[in-house]
């Protein structure tokens, strides 16, 4: 099975090293990926918000696109590593399919330039490829460095698993746990991993973003973990960008590495740091190697302190 | 192709009666016009109107016009035949004519009921009636056939609802087999121990009950054994029971419990299924002190003579009465009865489906049943509510509608789950002393003193939060939070979005049909509503029959139900049962299927696919033969006979065509 790449706008942007060691780890596993030729924008939130229906035109001219360049496949896997563009291209392929009336005017708009989606386009995350169609046990036998000593906090954020629940629970997903378990990684269990980091609120009510993804670093903090793994660019961004400003507001230092878990494959893999753009990184990977490996705290231990009083919920 | 031929009676002399229905039918439809449109279709000799024709003088008008001879046909332009089929039968027999040389016109449910113009409707009033008409012309006198009906009756089910109806039947002399899956009957109720609103101890109430049960000389109890087959029809039921073997002769067992003690495992081992897994069973068990029967069961999947072959059998050692047996088979037994009561009960939500509540994720998130068992006397703890650890909550948060009103999960009301939390909330209060704090939706409490009851519990330092909870987690923020579970919601009554940290979550789990009830429903040949549960007759009108004449429903098998509702129900569907069983006979409607015999190729096509067997095959004459007394008018062996030999009584070919042209022809 060949697989169609949307890589969506952030892939081009803050979200580069995402791109970087997806394609990194899709090559090392031999998934045959080419990317959708003239893609376009997938409407995001942004357009979703104001105006749905050219929302969906925008989602059906990528299918339309895919359509087109995969021809006799009955299905088509799309694959959408940023979450926004996921759940974007995912709820127009829903609507397309439910609501005659929206397939009918998206259809006739593709018409007009020439273009036809017939329904044929799976959205698919990478987590979802790579776990379920690719299979942990070869994921686990292509890992070269397991990540000892790596204590990683799963991220899903909110967009990938709701509201459609494709491949895993909608509240206490699971698939990153056990891929990152098959790398080696100890995985931490926590029970907000699909809690909002905030999305674009960082960027428009700030002292409302900064404090949804301080409570999300605080709680991985206090777990005992040293690296958070993502599956979104805007989760990653939030989460890692604005430690110092986080330092700023609340007196405390993270200092708390935020990666996709594509690149945390990739170094499993012994993929080089640049080809899974690790140098894009704000706050380095741990280096586990020099690290003393201290036990986890327990739970008496644990320590509400940040989040406490100054980040309500 | 058709033997039936207008006049083959005599010429027909058809009589029109349209109804007015109250305003119901007028409304939409001008009487007068469909009247005179009626006086001139073919062999209409009599068309007139009433305002109420189900009423005593409407049916007069028919049977007068009868007597006088002016008609021997009659149509009756009214409602639905489910409504009134029936009724006006009656009056054509009362009057001397024949029930079946009747037909209904529904030019209400089918006509003003579903038409916004008045012309139209009038419109199809006469399409209707013409149709009626033109099929009536050919219909035969027909005469019902009676049998007898067998004197016993199956109540499935060893629940409240089943327990209650078995002896209702008893004590009027029926004899009642009762069928329970479980090795004791009690079912849910067994489990609890309060019940609302009065408080009183369930085992105390009910356990009389079972015992009476057992010991009723007209009672035969099958239990750990399942319904596998019914053939036959309302009052002669064929029915097979599958009695799974206990590997303990019930005959025999004096309930001693000597063999549950010299078993090897020294300590029960395997999931208690009636504490709901918080304790520990051994292979041999009962499964609790007032079990009914009183009689020891072995689980071959846990028992290590069943696994190995190589125990020493300690059990069967001390056994007096040397009641235990290895070798013991499944047996089938068969019997016949004249009605089935079915009270096959409910299953509870799975709470591990809402996974943000961390069911099976934090053991100190507990399901209501599970709630059951810990404050029960006679328990795993016994009476004790002690968390995993041993400790007592100091804390406890209540969940209310957990799978139920929940678009994800179940729509539908669960009806029990306030009453038995708020149940819950007091039990857990006197019995700990702790905080509780009850998350509700909507606090439901419609019933005898329910209401009272919560006016009661709410007094009693309860915490009532509005406000369904998002989730349950170990995720601490403040310093009181830590090792606790928080519970966050959105109080709506405060408009403000809380965190409760609580020592013990109670899930207050909704109430669902039982996982095989597809597989049941066909084994009765009965239907389910959307959601599963069995479904009644009418739901106002007939709650307790079912769609199959002879099998009854009762308690939460027909929809989630409280004990005394469940209780209710099962008095009206014993009832029931008794007055098909004393009347002593059936009559069976005529609208069964034939054979032409010059038509049939004998290609046995309809002796497949009746769905009630009543299709065998005459190998002398090499043709099909229909048991009038089995078949139900069903039509399937109608429709799929290639050569049009099987014909059916009221739905003959040339009837359904005449129908169709009546429909047509005139307006």
């Amino acid at each position: 099975m060949k697989y169609l790449y949307y890589p969506g706008c952030s892939s081009e942007s803050t979200g580069k090293p995402y791109e970087e060691s997806m394609l990194s780890v899709f090559k090392a596993l031999e998934i045959p990926i080419e990317e959708l030729e003239d893609w376009n924008c997938c409407g995001a939130t942004t357009y979703m918000a104001i105006n749905e229906l050219k929302a969906f035109a925008l989602c059906a001219r990528n299918f339309a696109l895919a359509e087109r360049q995969v021809e006799g496949e009955e299905e088509i896997n799309l694959v959408a590593p940023c979450a926004a563009c996921y759940l974007g291209l995912n709820k127009a392929q829903h609507y397309l399919g439910e609501f005659p009336e929206i397939r009918t005017k998206i259809c006739e708009g593709l018409h007009a330039a020439g273009l036809e989606s017939t329904g044929r386009v799976r959205v698919r995350h990478p987590l979802d490829v790579l776990v379920n169609d690719i299979g942990l046990e070869k994921i686990a036998s292509s890992v070269t460095k397991p990540l000892e000593g790596f204590r990683v906090a799963c991220y899903y954020g909110c967009q990938i698993v709701r509201p459609y629940a494709e491949f895993d629970d909608q509240h206490r997903p699971t698939t990153m746990d056990r891929l990152m378990e098959s790398l080696g990684a100890e995985v931490i269990d926590w029970p907000i991993k699909t809690r909002c980091c905030g999305g674009s609120l960082t960027g428009t009510v700030q002292e409302c973003g900064l404090r949804l993804s301080a409570m999300i670093l605080n709680e991985a903090k206090n777990r005992g973990c040293n690296v958070i793994a993502t599956a979104c660019p805007l989760c990653q961004f939030n989460l890692e960008c604005y430690q110092s400003q986080m330092k700023r507001q609340y007196r405390y230092e993270f200092k708390m590495p935020v990666a996709f878990f594509t690149q945390l494959i990739g170094v499993a893999f012994g993929i080089s740091k640049r080809k899974l753009g690790l140098q894009r990184l704000f706050l380095p990977l741990p280096d586990v190697s020099k690290v003393a490996v201290c036990p986890l705290p327990s739970p008496s231990e644990t320590k509400a302190s940040v989040g406490g009083s100054n980040v309500p919920s | 192709m058709s033997q039936v031929e207008i006049g083959s009676n005599g010429t027909p002399k058809i009589g029109v009666y349209v109804c007015h229905c109250g305003i119901n039918i007028s409304q939409k439809v001008e009487i007068s016009e469909t009247v005179e449109f009626a006086k001139k279709l073919p062999y209409v000799t009599v068309a007139r109107e009433y305002k109420f024709m189900c009423s005593d003088p409407g049916q007069e008008l028919i049977q007068q016009d009868i007597r006088e001879g002016l008609v021997d046909r009659v149509v009756v332009a009214s409602c639905s035949p489910l409504m009134h089929e029936h009724t006006f039968r009656g009056a054509m027999a009362a009057g001397g004519g024949n029930p079946f040389l009747f037909q209904m016109a529904n030019i209400r449910e089918h006509v003003s009921w579903v038409t916004v113009d008045k012309k139209a409707a009038t419109k199809k009033a006469k399409a209707l009636i013409a149709a009626a008409v033109e099929r009536i012309a050919l219909h035969q006198p027909l005469e019902r056939v009676q049998v007898p009906v067998h004197p016993d009756v199956l109540v499935v089910g060893g629940g409240i609802a089943g327990i209650h109806a078995a002896l209702t039947l008893a004590d009027s002399g029926k004899k009642v087999y009762l069928v329970e899956r479980e090795p004791t009957i009690g079912g849910h109720m067994a489990k609890f121990d309060k019940t609302f609103p009065t408080l009183d101890c369930s085992a105390c109430i009910l356990t009389p009950k079972m015992s009476a049960v057992g010991a009723h000389p007209n009672i035969t109890l099958w239990t750990y054994s399942e319904v596998i087959k019914v053939d036959g029809y309302v009052g002669n039921f064929k029915v097979q029971v599958k009695r799974k073997p206990r590997y303990v002769d019930e005959e025999k067992c004096v309930g001693c419990l000597e063999c549950i003690k010299a078993c090897i495992f020294k300590e029960g081992k395997f999931r208690n299924e009636f504490d709901e897994g918080l304790s520990k069973r051994k292979p041999i068990y009962i499964p609790f002190p007032q079990a009914t029967p009183l009689v020891a069961v072995i689980d071959p999947e846990t028992c290590i003579q069943f696994k190995t072959g190589k125990c020493k059998k300690s059990c069967a050692e001390v056994c007096a009465p040397e009641a235990i047996d290895f070798e013991q088979t499944e047996k089938i037994k068969e019997i016949e009865v004249g009605a089935i009561v079915l009270a096959t009960g409910f299953k509870t939500f799975d709470a591990a489906r809402v996974s943000r509540y961390g069911y099976g994720k934090y053991p100190n998130v507990y399901t209501s049943l599970e709630v059951e068992r810990l404050v029960n006397a006679a328990g795993p703890t016994g009476g004790e509510v002690l968390l995993h650890n041993g400790e007592k909550p100091k804390a406890v948060g209540i969940i209310h509608c957990v799978g139920s009103r929940d678009v994800n999960t179940n729509p539908y009301c669960s009806r029990v789950c306030c009453m038995y939390s708020l149940k819950l909330a007091h039990l857990l209060q006197e019995r700990t002393g702790a905080e509780i704090y009850d998350f509700y939706i909507d606090m439901r409490t419609p019933g005898k003193g329910y209401e009272e009851f919560y006016e009661r519990v709410s007094h009693e330092k309860i915490h009532f939060i509005r406000g369904r909870v998002g989730e349950v987690t170990d995720w601490a923020m403040e310093p009181e939070e830590v090792g606790k579970l928080v519970m966050r919601a959105e109080d709506t009554l405060m408009g403000a979005v809380r965190r409760v940290p609580v020592d013990m979550v109670v899930l207050s789990v909704g109430l669902e049909p039982q996982k095989d009830v597809e597989e049941v429903r066909r084994i009765f040949n009965i239907g389910c509503s959307y959601e599963g549960w069995f479904l009644e007759r009418h739901p106002k009108l007939a709650p307790v029959s079912t769609f199959t004449d002879g099998v009854f429903l009762a308690g939460a098998c027909q929809g989630p139900k409280d004990i005394p509702d469940s209780v209710a129900q099962a008095g009206a569907a014993a009832s029931e049962a008794m007055a098909i069983v004393d009347r002593g006979y059936v009559e069976l409607e005529p609208n069964t299927a034939f054979i032409v015999e010059d038509l049939c190729s004998g290609c046995k096509t309809c002796v497949s696919i009746c769905p009630f067997s009543a299709i065998s095959f005459d190998e002398e004459k090499k043709v099909a033969v229909v048991n009038g007394a089995l078949c139900k008018g069903c039509g399937t062996c109608v429709a799929a006979c290639p050569s049009g030999a099987l014909q059916q009584n009221l739905f003959t070919d040339e009837e359904i065509f005449h129908e169709i042209k009546g429909v047509v022809s005139y307006v």
